[in-house]
């Protein structure tokens, strides 16, 4: 065991891989001898040469094209998008190639490959370094999308990503890259791919969220139990899709009462889905309307991000709303 | 460099034409490479007091800025990456402005919505880039036919970088450009580097500029660093537009001094050899040595020039450090024409916990529903 930050142990889940399979190749723009901008991919191209890490020109659509043809053909492509904001020149290579190559060729050709990427706020980066995108991708038939929230799952779920046989987007909360540590075992693990996390238990109210959100949670549940002794089940949902809908159910029907949280805007984002999943499952043993905390249905801000982004304040009021309701 | 145009050799030496430019022209053309260098200073300063959060500077790219932004009209436009700025600012962009968006704060002509070094200005024709690389110059190429279908004789100037070339805009705009011919110039600017990624590797062309051709009009390369070998390849080219005979691509071999940006160190990828000799070809420096040896600027003069351009950027400085707080309802303005409901409602409901929390200033408050 070692004690990592999030970045870290990605660096830590691409090395392990790295070594294990040689078929495995890491590039995209600043992750060579930089080693990323965010230090993700920091000493690769030393360690294992300039044919397993390397830069490529700036064309994410390049990028995305190119993993794909690559994925055809036996090479393990884990390609980085600097930030999730840049993805969308290769939204088109995304959208209609790898989320569709197995569907369209009956099964014949695959695109086994995985797309990292940072998303998220809280680095004072405006409209074009802060956004949360996951709801495009999630809709996304054919493409598995996944955010980790600890550095134990960061390496685990980007492994069992790499090793998984249909394309994932990969995203990485920037906000938490430094900021949570935890224990990451070493050597080689897989966090399952569609199993959500139970990250505190309680009977009260239940909150769903994932990636950056999760820490804003847990401060939102510890201050609703100290303050008002409301128990939260707060949980993780790791993998967007496949969503563990099994365990989202039983856990909507341990409280009866749900708080969504996500920092993308409201408006067709995951939040609805969930919200959806409840209504259509298991209305019967709600006692309180759904309450969703999310970012504003605009594009993100710059100067008035603390405010855009919920923060402990707003999740508190949205728990003691579904409590109290 | 053989190939590239030079009027200037790096000791200040006149190796070819220099443009007709008066000594007021040529004075002027030095005291706005001086001002983006004192500007980069203040705000690297400013960054590093965690006053502003991220400076992209033009340290070392003065001459292109400046040479290139010369021979424009007022209604021409310029359509601008990360380190236009200066150019901006010679064309008339308020220091105010200029210092108002790097703070992001209340006096910012976008409202604060934009990170750092993303300038606009209305009045001359200079949108920001969006912070996505290469769309700017579809962009460009667009308004150049709109200018054209009206019959204007207006000119784009289109700016993106070495880094630019690879994006999926630039084989577009260059397309469209070529296949329209649209009044623009493209202004590459090739510093040497996007962010860790040299600029030899973006291309196995033998030059930026040897694409030009394969759409259909010429493309130059030109001394970056020697600001009247801008300044004319770029007149050249913005006439040639002006007479509608169509679209060039403009090089300017150059180099970028510093880190990509003040969260970038640039020892982790690049020689410090490569950043001496460059050091040599400083344009300034360059500039400077002509002027002095043609009496349009004395020996010492620039001393005295920068220290009254820093006392100007100052008191901006001062006046933007006591801007007020950022209008909360700026948060769902101007996504649409009009505040929909639903972003009214939004607001609303979390205005009501600003104010309970004291967090809202008067005016903040509730839209009518
Ligand atoms: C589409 C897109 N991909 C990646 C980035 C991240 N990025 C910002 S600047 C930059 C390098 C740009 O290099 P260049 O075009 O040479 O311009 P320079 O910074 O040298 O002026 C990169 C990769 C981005 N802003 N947009
Ligand atoms: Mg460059």
């Amino acid at each position: 065991m070692a004690n990592l930050t999030l970045i870290q142990a990605v660096n830590d889940g691409l090395r392990t891989v790295m070594k294990a399979d040689d078929s495995v190749v890491v590039f995209g723009e600043d992750v060579g001898p930089k080693g990323g901008v965010f230090l993700a991919t920091e000493g690769l191209t030393a360690d294992f040469g300039e044919s397993r890490c390397f830069d490529t020109p700036l064309s994410e659509d390049g990028i995305i094209g190119t993993a794909v043809g690559m994925a055809m053909n036996g090479l393990r492509p884990v390609a980085e998008i600097q930030f999730q904001d840049f993805i969308f020149p290769a939204f088109d290579q995304i959208v209609s190639e790898a989320a569709k190559l197995r569907y369209r060729s009956g099964g014949q050709y695959t695109a086994p490959m995985v797309i990292r990427t940072p998303y998220g706020g809280g680095i004072r980066g405006g409209l074009y370094h802060s956004q949360s995108g996951e709801a495009y991708f999630a809709h996304t038939a054919g493409l598995k999308v996944v955010i980790p929230s600890t550095p134990h799952d960061a390496k685990g779920l980007l492994i069992a990503s790499i090793q998984d046989p249909d394309p994932v987007l990969f995203m990485e909360p920037k906000a938490l890259y430094r900021s949570v540590k935890g224990e990451v075992p070493e050597g080689e693990y897989t966090v399952d791919l569609s199993t959500l996390r139970t990250v505190r238990e309680g009977g009260d109210v239940t909150i769903y969220c994932y990636g950056a959100m999760v820490p804003v949670v847990e401060r939102a549940a510890a201050q609703a139990a100290e303050q008002r002794g409301i128990d939260c089940l707060v949980v993780d949902l790791r993998t967007l899709m496949p969503l563990d809908e099994e365990g989202v159910l039983e856990a909507a029907k341990q409280t009866g009462r749900v708080v969504v949280v996500h920092e993308a805007p409201r408006f067709c984002g995951y939040g609805a889905e969930i919200s959806a999943l409840i209504a259509e499952h298991c209305i019967e043993y709600m006692e309180a309307p759904v309450r969703r905390v999310t970012g504003f249905d605009t594009p993100f801000p710059n100067t008035l991000e603390h405010h855009y982004l919920p923060d402990d304040r707003r999740v508190l009021d949205a728990i003691e709303s579904v409590y109290d309701f | 460099m053989a190939s590239a145009l030079q009027i200037l050799a790096p000791d200040g030496s006149v190796v070819g034409e220099p443009p007709g430019l008066s000594d007021e022209e040529l004075r002027g053309l030095f005291v706005h490479m001086l001002q983006i260098r004192c500007m980069d200073g203040r705000m690297l300063k400013l960054q590093r007091a965690g006053r502003i959060g991220f400076v992209g500077t033009a340290t070392g790219l003065e001459a292109t800025l400046v040479g290139a932004a010369a021979p424009l009209r007022r209604e021409d436009w310029l359509w601008s990456g990360l380190r236009e700025g200066g150019a901006a600012v010679m064309r008339g962009l308020p220091l105010a402005e200029y210092v108002a968006q790097m703070y992001c704060n209340a006096n910012d002509t976008a409202k604060g919505r934009q990170m750092c070094n993303h300038f606009q200005h209305k009045g001359t024709n200079y949108p920001s880039w969006s912070s996505v690389i290469g769309t700017q110059i579809t962009h460009g190429v667009g308004a150049a036919f709109a200018s054209m279908r009206r019959g204007e004789d207006t000119v784009h100037a289109i700016h993106f970088g070495d880094g630019a070339t690879s994006s999926n805009g630039f084989h577009s705009g260059l397309n469209f450009a070529g296949v329209w011919k649209v009044p623009a110039v493209f202004v590459c600017t090739d510093n040497g580097w996007a962010i860790s990624v040299a600029s030899s590797a973006q291309t196995a062309a033998s030059s930026f500029a040897a694409k030009a051709p394969a759409y259909g009009f010429p493309g130059i390369e030109v001394d970056g660093n020697d600001v009247l070998a801008c300044q004319s390849a770029m007149s050249d080219a913005i006439e040639r537009a002006r007479r509608g005979e169509g679209p060039t691509m403009v090089v300017l071999k150059t180099y970028r001094m510093l880190g990509h940006s003040s969260s970038d160190d640039p020892t982790k990828y690049r020689a410090d050899e490569e950043v001496e000799a460059w050091a040599k070809r400083d344009p300034i420096a360059r500039y400077e040595r002509f002027l002095t040896d043609r009496g349009v600027i004395s020996k010492g003069e620039r001393a005295d020039l920068e220290a009254q351009l820093l006392v100007e950027i100052d008191a901006v400085i001062h006046e933007q450090e006591a801007a007020p707080p950022m209008a909360l309802k700026t948060l769902v303005e101007d996504v649409y024409a009009e505040v929909p409901y639903h972003l009214r409602r939004e607001y609303n409901d979390f205005i009501a916990v600003a104010e309970k929390l004291g967090h809202a200033q008067p005016g903040d408050g509730a839209f009518p529903l």
